[in-house]
C-alpha cells in the first residue's frame, strides 16, 4: 500500500497553540455531543424518559383538570343565592328591641338602589295587626268560614324585584301609593286562594278587621322569601299609618351577579352611616371560596401521585444513565485520551440527563394538556390551564434530569483513562 | 532542538502493600522524527510507561518534558489541553464511535482543544485522505474493515497536528495482512517527519521501529534492531 502524504508535519509550526493551552469544551460542542448522543438511541431515550413523561403529564393534567374543574363549579354555582344580599339588625348587641329595629331606615330601599350593582333593593317587614281576620265580604256569613288569620307584610316596591317575585294578575303597589300611604295590598297567591279572590280587574276589596283596602294584584310565585305568597302585603307607610310599624325588620337586595361581597361592605355603610356595626349583611359564600376549595381538594390527591410518578422517573433517568456510564466506558477514556478533563466527562453527562429530561417535560406537558383539553371536551367543559403551567413543567423536567444525572456524572468523571480504554 | 519527550529519572509508584514501582528512574529521550517501539510482557510497565507519556498519568518521581514543557507543573486542565494538541493516540480496539460516521468521529479530535468549530470538517477530511480513506467519509464504523477502522483511527490522532503520535498495540486486533498496512502507513507517517511511539508485545512490530525500548520490571533498556 502507499500512501500519498503531505510535506512533514512539523508539530509545533503547525500547531497554533501556545504550549499550557488549557483543554476547553464549548457550549454548542457540548450541547451538541449531548443531543448526538440521546439521538444515537432512539428508542432507548424515549423508554428511558417515559417515566417523566407520565409523571410531569400527570402533574399538569391534574393541575389543568382541577382548574379547569373548580371554574366549572363556579360555573354552575347557584346564580340565585350568589346575587342575593340581606342586612338584619344585629341580634344579641347591647339595649332593647326597639333601639335594635330603629336602625335600618325608611328609605333603605333608595338608599341601596343608588349603589353600584344593586339591581333592586326594599325592605320587609311583619305588621301585628292586632289578632284582626282578613275577609273579602263585608258582611259575615254565619254558615261558612270567611274570616282568615293571614300574616300581613309591610313591604317597599321595590321589594318586589328585591325578591324576584311573579306577579299573577294585576300590578303591584308604587313609590306613589306608599308615599301616600293609600289603603291598598298586594295578594300572595295562596292568601287570595284563602280569600276567594282570583281576578283584580273589577277592583276587589278585602278587610283586615274593619279597614278595607283594593286589592291590586296577585303575586304567584317568589325566588326567595315564599312567605311572601301566603300574606297580604302593605306598602310600608300604610303600615306605619295603621298598625303604627316602627321600623323595616330587613332589607333585601338583588345583585349584580359578582356584586354580592362588594355589595356586602357597602350596604351597612349605606343604610346606617353612624353605626354600620349595628347591621348584619349576610351575603352568598364566595365564589373564589368554593372553587380553591375544590382545587384543593382534587389538587392534594393527584399531586401526590404527580409526584410520585416523577420520583420513579427520575429513579428511571439515574439508572438508564448509570447503565449508559457503563456501557460508554470506552467512549470515556476516548474522551479523557483526547483531551477532556473529569469535569469535562461530568458535565457532558449531566447535559445528557438534564437534556432528557427537559425533553421528557415538554412530552409530558404537551400530553398533560392535550388530556385536559380531551377530558373537558368529552364533559363539555371549557378547559382552563394557568398559563406558568406549560412553562415551568418542562423546566421541572430538566430539574429532574440533572438530578438524576449526579450520580452516574460523577461516577463517569471518576473513571480511570487508561483502564477504560482498556475495558474492551 | 528540543526533544518531543525527556524523562529524566521518572519513577512511578503505586501506593499498595507493598508499594509496587511500575517505572524505575527511567531516563528517556525521543526526538523529533523518531520512530520507537516499547516492549515488554505483561506486567513490565508498559502500560504506566504509556499513561506517563500520555499525560494520562504523572510520575511520583523525576521530571517529564513535553516539547520542554515540564508537565509536572501544569494543572488538570493544562494538562488536558496538552493531551487533546500535543498527543495523538491510536488503540488496539480503535474506540470508534459507533452511531458516528469517520468524518465525525475524527471530527471529535478537536472537540476538547479549543480550536474554532468553523476548519473542523475540513481538517477532519484532510486527515482521512491522509490515511486513504477519501472515499469512506461517510461511513459508519460498524460497516467498516478492521483496517479501515484502524486508518479512522489514527486519522482522528492525526487531525490535532501532535507532536507524538502514541499506539497502544496498534494491529492488536488485526489480521496478518491489514496489520502490514497499518504498518507500512506509519513507516509513511515516519518519513513525513512525524514523532511516534509504538507500545507493543509483538516483535514483529517492534522490528519496523528505529529504536526499541524494553521495559522488564519497570527498567528500560534499549537495544537497535537488526536491520535487514
Amino acid at each position: 500500500m502507499t500512501t500519498e502524504l503531505p510535506p512533514p508535519l512539523p508539530p509545533d509550526a503547525a500547531n497554533p497553540h501556545p504550549v499550557t493551552a488549557s483543554s476547553h469544551l464549548g457550549i454548542r460542542d457540548l450541547l451538541a455531543e449531548s443531543i448526538t448522543a440521546l439521538t444515537a438511541r432512539p428508542a432507548r431515550t424515549l423508554l428511558t424518559a417515559l417515566g417523566t413523561v407520565l409523571g410531569v403529564a400527570a402533574l399538569v393534567a391534574t393541575l389543568g383538570l382541577a382548574k379547569t374543574a373548580g371554574n366549572q363549579i363556579v360555573g354552575r354555582f347557584d346564580e340565585l343565592a350568589a346575587t342575593k344580599v340581606s342586612v338584619r339588625p344585629e341580634s344579641g348587641g347591647f339595649g332593647s328591641s326597639d333601639r335594635q329595629v330603629s336602625v335600618i331606615p325608611w328609605d333603605a330601599g333608595d338608599r341601596l338602589q343608588r349603589l353600584n350593582g344593586v339591581v333592586s333593593a326594599g325592605t320587609k317587614s311583619d305588621v301585628d295587626v292586632g289578632g284582626d281576620l282578613a275577609r273579602a265580604v263585608p258582611v259575615i256569613d254565619p254558615l261558612g268560614q270567611t274570616a282568615f288569620q293571614i300574616p300581613v307584610l309591610a313591604v317597599s316596591s321595590g321589594t318586589f324585584g328585591a325578591l324576584r317575585t311573579t306577579l299573577d294578575t294585576g300590578r303591584i303597589f308604587d313609590d306613589g301609593h306608599d308615599d301616600r300611604a293609600d289603603n291598598v295590598v298586594v295578594l300572595g297567591t295562596n292568601a287570595a286562594q284563602r280569600l276567594g279572590v282570583s281576578r283584580v280587574d273589577n277592583s276587589p276589596a278585602i278587610f283586615i278587621g274593619d279597614q278595607a283596602f283594593a286589592v291590586l294584584g296577585i303575586i304567584s310565585d317568589t325566588a326567595r322569601e315564599p312567605d311572601m305568597l301566603s300574606a297580604i302585603i302593605l306598602p310600608n307607610q300604610t303600615a306605619r299609618t295603621l298598625y303604627a310599624l316602627t321600623a323595616p325588620a330587613e332589607v333585601h337586595v338583588e345583585v349584580d351577579v359578582g356584586a354580592a361581597e362588594l355589595i356586602g361592605t357597602q350596604a351597612a355603610i349605606a343604610l346606617a352611616p353612624n353605626n354600620p356595626d349595628r347591621l348584619r349583611v349576610s351575603v352568598p359564600p364566595s365564589p373564589r371560596g368554593v372553587q380553591n376549595q375544590v382545587e384543593d381538594d382534587v389538587n392534594a390527591l393527584f399531586l401526590l401521585l404527580g409526584g410520585i410518578s416523577l420520583l420513579v422517573g427520575a429513579i428511571g433517568i439515574a439508572n438508564v444513565t448509570l447503565v449508559s456510564v457503563l456501557e460508554r466506558t470506552g467512549e470515556i477514556g476516548l474522551r479523557r485520551a483526547l483531551g477532556a478533563t473529569p469535569m469535562q466527562i461530568a458535565r457532558q453527562f449531566l447535559t445528557e440527563s438534564a437534556s432528557l429530561g427537559a425533553l421528557s417535560g415538554l412530552i409530558g406537558t404537551s400530553l398533560g394538556v392535550l388530556t385536559t383539553v380531551i377530558i373537558s371536551a368529552t364533559r363539555d367543559w371549557t378547559p382552563v390551564l394557568d398559563p406558568w403551567l406549560p412553562l415551568v413543567a418542562p423546566v421541572i423536567g430538566a430539574v429532574i434530569g440533572l438530578l438524576a444525572g449526579v450520580y452516574p456524572s460523577v461516577k463517569a468523571a471518576r473513571m480511570e483513562p487508561v483502564q477504560a480504554l482498556r475495558s474492551f | 532542538m528540543t526533544p518531543v519527550v525527556e524523562l529524566q529519572g521518572v519513577t512511578r509508584t503505586f501506593d499498595s502493600t507493598p508499594p509496587v514501582e511500575a517505572l524505575k528512574a527511567t531516563n528517556l529521550v525521543i526526538n523529533q522524527g523518531d520512530y520507537i517501539s516499547i516492549v515488554g510482557p505483561s506486567g513490565s510497565g508498559k502500560s504506566t510507561m504509556l499513561n506517563v507519556l500520555g499525560l494520562l498519568d504523572s510520575p511520583t518521581e523525576g521530571t517529564y518534558l513535553l516539547d520542554g514543557t515540564d508537565i509536572s507543573r501544569l494543572g488538570e486542565r493544562q494538562s488536558a489541553g496538552l493531551r487533546a494538541t500535543k498527543i495523538g493516540f491510536v488503540f488496539q480496539s480503535f474506540h470508534l464511535l459507533s452511531h458516528r460516521t469517520a468524518t465525525e468521529n475524527v471530527m471529535l479530535a478537536e472537540l476538547y482543544s479549543g480550536r474554532d468549530r468553523g476548519g473542523r470538517k475540513r481538517r477532519a477530511v484532510e486527515a482521512l485522505e491522509k490515511v486513504s480513506l477519501g472515499h469512506r467519509l461517510d461511513a459508519y464504523p460498524p460497516t467498516m474493515s478492521g483496517g479501515e477502522r484502524q486508518r479512522v483511527a489514527i486519522a482522528r490522532a492525526l487531525a490535532a497536528s501532535p507532536s507524538l503520535l502514541l499506539a497502544d498495540e496498534p494491529t492488536g486486533n488485526l489480521d496478518t495482512v491489514t496489520s502490514e498496512a497499518i504498518l507500512q502507513l506509519f513507516d509513511d507517517l515516519h518519513h513525513a517527519g512525524l514523532t511516534i511511539a509504538v507500545i507493543t508485545h509483538d516483535l514483529e512490530v517492534s522490528q519496523r521501529a528505529e529504536r526499541v525500548i524494553n521495559i522488564r520490571d519497570g527498567v528500560v533498556t534499549e537495544t537497535t534492531p537488526v536491520r535487514s
